[in-house]
């Protein structure tokens, strides 16, 4: 049997998109308001899904505190109420929405979790929301 | 194919709790949801079905008989109840959103055809959900 949980978080962070390859006229082509110079910011919404069998003796897929402390002190801790683009993080990479939720896909991959990781969803906007999975399809 | 979502609301009362530990044993594991007074939740259910098109109706089910279903099956006995004390499922398991949702797959899987149950996704708090596709 396998059940997949989804846990939910908020995080606020600014961010600039900006190619520093491409002119002015390109980057305001491309990126519109988003490449205004002094950054803007966003309330994400971060949800983490982890999946595995049920445990009899809890009934629980994961222990939630576990999850909350981990997602806690290696995300929300690292992003909340910063510039992603003065983190080492995004040195070289634009902080788009797509690059943050692969970030930090790959973040909780390479840790011990108390589940199985499935994927990672960041809502940048009401309207936004990008979706990863590692190398594999995320669910429907 | 097509998928069809149907969402519905119920509110419940519960409590973890494992016989075959101590008090304390629960208390560390469970924290307050070990509270044995219970405590509630609006749950927020989202139902999944899949299937063709009905070349006639344009359905790939019937809203109306989808809505009776899970009333019939789900709401009517999960609705303003204490899940420990009123639901048989939970007699002998603890009714954590895992197991509710597993338990509504269960109700519900036979009821649908010709669709097919695709996901039951049950929603205890606006931040925390559980998705079961009865793999």
């Amino acid at each position: 049997m396998k059940v997949y949980l989804t846990r939910r978080y908020l995080f606020a962070a600014s961010h600039r998109l900006h190619n520093p390859l491409l002119s002015e006229a390109a980057n305001r082509e491309t990126y519109g308001k988003c490449n205004n110079p002094y950054g803007h910011g966003h309330n994400y919404f971060l949800e983490v899904t982890v999946s595995g069998p049920i445990a009899p003796e809890t009934g629980m897929v994961c222990d939630l505190e576990a999850l909350d402390a981990v997602v806690t002190r290696e995300v929300l801790n690292q992003f909340d109420h910063q510039n992603l683009n003065q983190l080492q993080d995004f040195s070289t990479m634009i902080p788009t929405t797509e690059n943050l939720t692969i970030r930090v896909q790959q973040i909780l991959s390479r840790l011990p979790l108390p589940a199985h990781l499935e994927s990672v969803r960041i809502e940048e906007t009401a309207n936004n929301s990008f979706e990863y999975a590692g190398a594999q399809e995320p669910r429907r | 194919m097509i998928y069809l979502t149907r969402k519905a609301e119920f509110s419940a009362s519960h409590y973890y709790h494992n016989p075959e530990w101590s008090a304390e044993e629960n208390q560390r594991v469970f924290g307050k949801c070990a509270n044995l007074n219970g405590h509630g939740h609006n749950y927020t259910l989202e139902v999944t079905v899949s299937g063709d098109v009905d070349a006639v109706t344009g359905f790939v089910i019937d809203l109306k008989q989808l809505k009776d279903i899970l009333n019939r099956e789900v709401l009517d006995d999960f609705d303003h109840r204490h899940l420990n004390k009123e639901v048989p499922e939970f007699s002998g398991q603890i009714p954590t959103t895992e197991n509710i949702a597993v338990a509504i797959w269960k109700r519900l899987e036979s009821k649908l055809r010709p669709a097919r149950l695709h996901r039951v996704r049950l929603y205890e708090m606006p931040d925390l959900f559980v998705d079961y596709y009865g793999e």
